[in-house]
């Protein structure tokens, strides 16, 4: 059974599968860590202005509709064969879920509890790390988890430029015609996936607000 | 029913310092209106008195309200807050000491009732143990029961109930000033009156200057020491509600109070305020007494069930005052039939 194969190919290959999952999770995390780091600050800027809010959505977008394939070839001119250019082409894949969701999270913030924030003496810190930041949260997170997902699964794409992870499981098995081995990967590339989903999922119910 | 916790917090309201306010000259163009929201507004509101914003929508009320705790500045004019213009104090810092309470009442639904109520003592750095003693004493001052809400958060509150939160929270400080922004706004009607009466006797009990906005004719005649009546951003009179009724500036402001109806007036005016106060102490001699808080409408009620032409006014079982039916009857005749 193929299952069983793909199973016992894990099994056989144990300190290669580590290897390729230790270089899938640092793909996934050096995207998501300059994805957030980049698009959370920049999306409860661009909330606070409509002409700034608009320009960042549709960037964002435009950003979305290329081909994640697409972006890992045009890097590798600049950066080659490497980490580097599928880093580069994953953080690209990480940046519009999060900054969309975080511009839309400061701008769902109910404009009486900023004004109840401000008649009540909050600076503009306060009201941001006390009120508003707390809000946004759980929309912050939704969109950290849609982008963590879609890095995980496309972090698989690595393995074409030789920047190795999970995908390489893939790209031998296609190569070697043994779906076995391709499963390895595929499997392994989607439970990662849903534990990240069920995990962040969690993270962004304890954020919210009851209601 | 005995709250003896409440006893502190009136004894420290009673502080001899209340707030009072004077509007000079104030204006509020926005830039991109072509009229003045509010246009030329001088007027004071003395120390612990209950002074109502009354006008229809659009009058600028609330912009002349949102002026006081710098939340709008005024393109010309000035406001003083006890003889110290405010332009010149740090914006937070004033609004800290002010109290706030809006319609849509602004609770931070990721904080409980507690931790609502704990905003402003934090932001001014009091220790735990008092913040939690004067979080509890305010939910009992506007009577909800500290066991059992402290650790609810906004979303499991009642309309009525948020309110009743946003007016503790707005009290927290212990703020001499205390402004209102249709607070019983989007409140049905049965609560409204109740949070009304509540008002009532949190005016009686808590020393404060307190500035209302209402487009509420009935709420403003209610609750207010005096009204200021807008209209298109100007004063169009500043009067009691009993002058108010009986000495309209104009057909607006008779038509706005409903001037020609006598009792709904009746029902409206406070028998504080019509009385004539007792200038000594005065023993209560017959079992005929109306409560200082009693409408007019009730006084008549008392007076065509006696007979008497004159009634005692008692406060907490104290004469203050004497109502004569002839005052009563001088007061109807004001309104054209």
């Amino acid at each position: 059974m193929i299952l069983l194969d793909a199973f016992q190919y894990a099994l056989a290959h144990t300190d290669e599968w580590l290897g390729a999952l230790e270089q899938h999770l640092l793909l996934v995390a050096v995207a998501l860590t300059i994805g957030i780091g980049v698009c959370v600050p920049l999306g409860a800027l661009t909330a606070r202005s409509r002409a700034a809010s608009l320009s960042a959505i549709n960037a964002a977008n435009g950003l979305r509709v290329i081909p994640s394939l697409a972006i890992l070839f045009l890097a590798l001119p600049y950066f080659g064969l490497s980490f580097t250019a599928a880093a580069l082409a994953l953080t690209l894949l990480a940046l519009p879920p999060i900054l969309i969701n975080t511009d839309a999270a400061f701008r769902g913030i109910a404009p009486a509890i900023q004004e109840a924030a401000r008649g009540m003496g909050m600076n503009s810190r306060q009201m941001l790390w006390r009120v508003e930041f707390p809000l946004a949260l759980p929309v912050i997170l939704a969109g950290i988890r849609i982008a963590t997902v879609e890095v995980i699964a496309s972090a698989t794409l690595a393995a074409f430029i030789g920047a190795g992870g999970l995908g390489i499981y893939i790209t031998r098995g296609f190569a070697l015609y043994d779906n076995s081995i391709l499963l390895v990967g595929a499997i392994s590339v989607a439970l990662l996936a849903l534990s990240a989903e069920i995990i962040l999922g969690a993270l962004e119910r304890l954020t919210r607000a009851p209601h | 029913m005995a709250q003896p916790s409440i006893r502190p917090i009136i004894a420290n309201w009673l502080q001899p310092l209340v707030s009072r306010l004077a509007f000079q000259h104030v204006s509020k163009t926005f830039p991109s209106a072509s009229h003045a929201a509010v246009h030329d507004c001088t007027f004071e509101v003395a120390a612990a008195s209950f002074v109502v914003l009354l006008g229809p929508s659009g009058c600028g009320k609330t912009t002349l309200l949102k002026m006081v705790n710098r939340l709008l500045e005024p393109s010309a004019g000035e406001i003083f807050l006890d003889g110290k213009n405010i332009h010149a104090m740090d914006a937070t810092a004033l609004r800290r000491q002010i109290g706030y309470v809006i319609q849509q009442v602004g609770l931070f639904p990721h904080l409980t009732v507690a931790q609502n109520i704990a905003v402003v003592p934090e932001l001014l750095g009091w220790t735990k143990a008092r913040i939690a003693a004067r979080t509890d004493e305010l939910l009992e001052l506007v009577k909800l029961d500290p066991e059992q809400y402290r650790a609810r958060y906004p979303a499991q509150l009642s309309g009525g109930q948020q309110q009743r939160v946003g007016l503790a929270r707005a009290l927290a400080a212990d703020p001499q000033l205390l402004l209102m922004d249709e607070p019983f706004g989007a409140i049905d009607a049965i609560t409204r009156a109740s949070l009304q009466d509540e008002m009532l006797r949190l005016k009686n009990a808590i020393s404060k200057t307190i500035l209302f906005v209402t487009h509420d004719v009935e709420e403003a005649l209610r609750l207010a020491d005096k009204i200021v009546v807008l209209r298109a951003g100007e004063v169009v009179q500043y009067d009691t509600p009993h002058a108010l009724l009986t000495q309209p500036a104009n057909e607006f402001v008779r038509a706005l109070i409903g001037a020609d109806d006598t009792m709904r007036q009746l029902a409206l005016v406070r028998v504080a305020e019509v009385m004539q106060p007792f200038t000594h102490a005065v023993e209560l001699d017959n079992a005929l007494t109306l409560s200082a808080d009693d409408n007019l409408r009730v006084a008549l009620s008392k007076f065509l069930a006696s007979g008497a032409t004159t009634l005692t006014v008692v406060q907490d079982q104290t004469p203050v005052g004497i109502i004569r039916f002839d005052q009563i009857r001088a007061l109807s005749k004001h309104a054209p039939s």
